[in-house]
């Protein structure tokens, strides 16, 4: 007897446990895959699915984020379901050479007509629309622009210590030596996620190489070889002597927290760390060009694709509808810190940074930025992020050298 | 001991005042990360440990039913060249996963269990099935041969040997299977960070560490994750510890 | 050849044949799906591993153009592959010395049959029912250095708290320490495993023997050197393998407590194999890197089970 009790226990456990989930009717899905999890990042995304669930209340929309910063977890995630055959509905994606990654010919629908019938080639800059062609076609809708370009700096620190911001390295470097003697760290770094030190390196080659040089490192006309390129190297090396010691242990927004404690002064990342100060509800900071980059704006674009295959692919094309329109992205930029992809959004919308960096979009000389999926394939800037990681701790910098002229080789672009 | 600070600790925790005990009790940080919390944009933990449980009983079932036959069978009813094919067997026990899991990513997807919680079930029984061989041909090799020739006299068959003589004294194996199957199961995060990419679907522990990947996410919450996660893997060995200890010295091989 | 026909003519009218035959049958078809599965699962699947680390698949989309050796010219041309065999030997070298020294010195402590025994071997077993994530989150958060700017966190504050400040350390943030810092994690998790093996193994030895080396006037340390250890060989040997195996393959821990650290000083050949092919999609040089760290594991386990089935067949 109880033996067939223990039996019965165990068969209904095993149904229970194999029942699937979800088979609740739920007449229409969207699954949205995203790295954006943090603060205003995560805010932004929600004003996206607000407007959108105005247009189509029926629609229950699935969040399906993974956390983790520039993406680095999503995207093996992400990864591993399209070559799974279970594609999200949409996806984000960097505009630029990142899409090459997800092999779009075999993976992703192009989106030429989609970008005819909403007119998107008559408000997105000219720029921008070079950037997201690859093979000659589209395969994303861009939301936003980010600026990789800012240093982020302590208002009231500087103004106590009657400084300015630098608009030289060697001017950086007197900044930092007289806030290194008041005991306050003058660099703020994170380097925990292995994209930082990249990001900051990227910047510093910005401002060594100017717009035209550091362009041509992606397309095969400035050699890694460069003398200047070696400068930059020797920069970098030398900002790191500047920079909190728990660096590897913190991630960019971690230690944002020194500058808002003000024991930290300064700090180079992009313009999504705006956001992240407002969601921190902290005002005490202000903004410049990083040294040497004056004019120039380096840029990223975050933007989404459709899959082969979506399993909503109606609501999943409603959606980049939505993330290409005024609407989405007026919801969206204000909350993310970033500018709109589109130039007809109002102004008034934006907070004084953004205002700034809307202005700078129109004027300076823009250059794609590597870090972030613009400027070359994934496996270059992979093996970029790798060497630049490398060199924060080795500090070798003949050998960084030919190891980043070797990757040029690899990437097949330097001879 | 570490751990008995560690959990004194869960409550209040700050980096910076870790060492001191809790001075009052709250469930705040437990109920943040069984939960997860909307405005700071995390996910709870409570899903994935049902996805977990889901995953874990079924799959440790079959294991252990699996194991228990192939041990019968490897141990009591050999037939030439048994011993070359366990070998072969036991192999597969101590392969680095990554040596399979491009093939395997790309067969699940293939039959359709890719991303899915019965394709990790499918995943884990087979590569259970070593470890599980293992420890049942171990016991069953200590059951006397005489048991199982009186019932051949007896005219039973190999089936009704298994059904009336050696299963129901196999109860000792089954536990220690079980209990080991269950706790690899439970605490496995390679399978389920490959197989399952889709946060809603994704067992424990890939969603505990997501949840200790995000900075976002104070250390207190972290730490009650940690706790949560492992609380079913505690239980089991508080309440059965003396079998968990036999699982143990069982996977050393020579039971 | 010509025996055999009329012995199974005979055996079949006699009717043993019929009652054993279909059992035999009966035995194969029960195991046989377990083999197939392991034969597919594991042999097949690393076969196509092997193959697939001497094409070109670089991308999401299989390409297997053959290019030979070509990815592991590469791999070990790749610094952080470099870095990352250095870690591997380093953490195994000290993992194993460390677990099995304080494995046996608790087991040693223990077999003295102190008070409390059963508490004790609780508690030192405990981390085992842990998941290897758990006490990654746990330690990441109990070794995270804090900093000069902002104070001490962790055990750093709890050496400050007794006076040991000297002691203080960057942890696994300290590229210099790295991996090092991810052995005490695993020592803390594994030793207790090495303590339950050899306490059994302890038990296992007579009383009589000691006894009698004891009255032949050996000293305590001497009936251990020459009488225990000695006869606690076999037990090593299974420790080393036990661990030998977990330490090449260590991926979840490295995962939860530091990632690959800074510089890729606490990186791992299964992180890699991660990142590079589940987030970079280069297919071929993940497998290449599965690869190598089958070989390795292989080196160990092989001989190890070769041996045991020698035995076996002894028996």
């Amino acid at each position: 007897m109880s033996r067939r009790i223990w039996w019965l226990a165990v068969a209904s456990l095993l149904l229970w446990a194999m029942t699937p989930t979800g088979w609740a009717a739920a007449p229409s899905k969207l699954e949205i895959f995203s790295w954006w999890t943090a603060g205003g990042e995560a805010e932004g995304l929600a004003g996206l699915f607000s407007v959108y669930k105005k247009l189509y209340p029926n629609v229950e929309i699935i969040n399906a984020t993974v956390a983790g910063g520039a993406g680095a977890q999503a995207k093996a995630v992400l990864a591993t379901r399209l070559a799974g055959g279970d594609p999200p509905d949409s996806f984000q994606v960097h505009a630029g050479l990142e899409v090459e990654k997800y092999n779009p010919a075999r993976f992703l629908e192009p989106l030429d007509d989609l970008f005819k019938s909403e007119g998107w080639e008559r408000v997105l800059p000219k720029d921008l629309l070079t950037l997201l062609r690859y093979q000659g076609r589209f395969w994303s809708v861009p939301v936003n622009i980010h600026r990789a370009n800012v240093l982020w700096y302590n208002r009231k620190v500087f103004q106590d210590n009657n400084l300015t911001p630098p608009k030289t390295f060697d001017e950086f470097f007197k900044v930092a030596d007289a806030l290194k003697a008041k005991g306050i760290v003058p660099f703020v770094f994170g380097s925990k996620d292995g994209w930082e030190a990249g990001h900051v390196f990227e910047v510093v080659l910005v401002g060594t190489l100017g717009a035209e040089g550091y362009r041509g490192l992606w397309t095969g006309k400035t050699p890694w070889t460069d003398a200047r390129v070696t400068q930059a190297l020797n920069t970098f090396k030398r900002m790191l002597t500047y920079v909190n010691t728990d660096h590897p242990a913190l991630t960019w927004d971690g230690a944002g927290q020194y500058l808002i404690d003000g024991k930290g002064a300064m700090q180079i990342m992009g313009d999504w760390q705006d956001g992240w100060f407002q969601s921190k509800r902290y005002t005490g900071y202000g903004w410049a060009p990083p040294p040497g980059t004056a004019g120039i704006f380096d840029a990223l674009s975050d933007s989404f694709a459709l899959p082969k295959g979506a399993k909503n692919r109606q609501n999943a094309v409603n959606w980049l509808k939505v993330v290409g329109s005024r609407e989405g992205q007026e919801a969206f930029n204000p909350k993310k810190g970033s500018i709109c992809a589109r130039t007809d959004c109002s102004p008034g919308l934006f907070n004084q940074y953004l205002q700034s960096a809307a202005r700078d979009w129109k004027t300076n000389a823009l250059v794609p930025s590597v870090m972030h999926g613009a400027a070359a394939f994934e496996s270059w800037a992979t093996k970029f992020k790798d060497i630049v990681a490398l060199f924060v701790t080795s500090g070798d910098v003949a050998k960084t050298q030919a190891a980043l002229q070797s990757a040029c080789r690899d990437a097949k672009v330097c001879k | 001991m570490l751990l008995i600070t560690g959990l004194k600790s869960f409550e209040e925790v700050n980096l910076y005042r870790m060492w001191d005990l809790p001075t009052r009790f709250s469930l705040d940080s437990f109920l943040k990360a069984w939960f997860g919390s909307e405005s700071q944009g995390f996910r709870g933990i409570n899903s994935n440990f049902w996805n977990s449980v889901r995953l874990a009983v079924p799959a440790t079932l079959l294991s252990a039913a699996l194991g228990s036959l192939n041990g019968y069978v490897l141990s009591k009813w050999r037939f030439r060249g048994a011993d070359g094919l366990f070998t072969l067997l036991l192999f597969g026990m101590f392969i680095p996963y990554q040596s399979i899991l491009i093939p395997l990513v790309q067969l699940l997807s293939r039959i359709g269990l890719y991303g899915t919680i019965p394709g990790l079930i499918f995943v884990h029984v087979v590569y259970g099935i070593p470890i599980t061989t293992l420890i049942f041909r171990n016991y069953y090799a200590t059951v006397p041969g005489e048991l199982v020739e009186a019932a051949k006299i007896d005219g039973a068959g190999i089936l009704g040997i298994y059904r009336h003589v050696v299963f129901p004294i196999s109860m000792p194996a089954f536990a220690v299977v079980m209990i080991w199957q269950f706790t690899s199961i439970w605490n496995d995060f390679l399978f389920g960070v490959i197989v399952t990419p889709r946060p809603a679907v994704q067992p424990v522990m890939v969603a505990l560490n997501n949840l200790a990947g995000s900075y976002i996410v104070e250390w207190n919450v972290q730490m009650a994750g940690a706790l949560l996660a492992a609380l079913p893997t505690m239980l089991v060995y508080v309440v059965l510890g003396r079998y968990f200890m036999r699982g143990l010295l069982a996977g050393s091989l020579k039971g | 050849m010509v025996q055999t026909k009329p012995l199974a003519a005979a055996r079949w009218r006699s009717g043993r044949w019929r009652l054993r035959n279909p059992d035999r049958v009966i035995a194969v078809l029960l195991v046989l799906p377990s083999l197939a599965a392991i034969a597919v699962f594991v042999y097949g699947f690393i076969g196509f591993t092997a193959f697939a680390s001497l094409t070109r698949w670089d991308n999401l989309v299989p390409d297997f153009s053959w290019v030979g050796l070509e990815n592991y010219f590469r791999l070990f041309n790749t610094q952080r592959f470099q870095i990352d065999l250095r870690n591997t030997v380093t953490f195994t070298s000290l993992f194993l010395l460390t677990s099995l020294a304080l494995g046996f010195a608790l087991a040693v402590l223990l077999d003295r049959r102190i008070r409390g025994e059963g508490i004790f071997r609780s508690l030192y077993l405990f981390p085992l029912a842990l998941s290897f994530i758990v006490t990654g989150v746990v330690w990441r958060w109990l070794l995270n250095p804090g900093s000069a700017e902002l104070g001490s966190t962790g055990v750093n504050l709890l050496l400050d708290r007794v006076g040991l400040g000297a002691l203080k350390s960057g942890w696994y943030t300290d590229p210099r320490i790295g991996i090092k810092a991810v052995v005490i994690a695993a020592v803390w998790q594994m030793s207790g495993y090495m303590m339950a093996m050899y306490l059994a193994g302890l038990r296992g030895i007579p009383e009589e023997l000691r006894e009698a080396a004891l009255v032949d006037g050996a000293s305590e340390f001497q009936v251990y050197r020459h009488i225990i250890v000695p006869l606690l060989h076999p037990i090593t040997l299974g420790a080393l393998i036990i661990l030998g195996h977990i330490s090449l393959k260590i991926f979840d821990l490295v995962v939860a407590m530091t990632g690959p650290g800074p510089g890729f000083s606490s990186d791992v050949p299964a992180l890699f194999m991660f990142d590079t092919t589940f987030r970079g999609n280069n297919f071929a040089q993940g497998a290449g890197i599965a690869i190598i760290l089958l070989v390795m594991v292989a080196a160990l386990i092989v001989p190890y089970l070769i041996y045991s089935l020698r035995t076996e067949v002894q028996r």
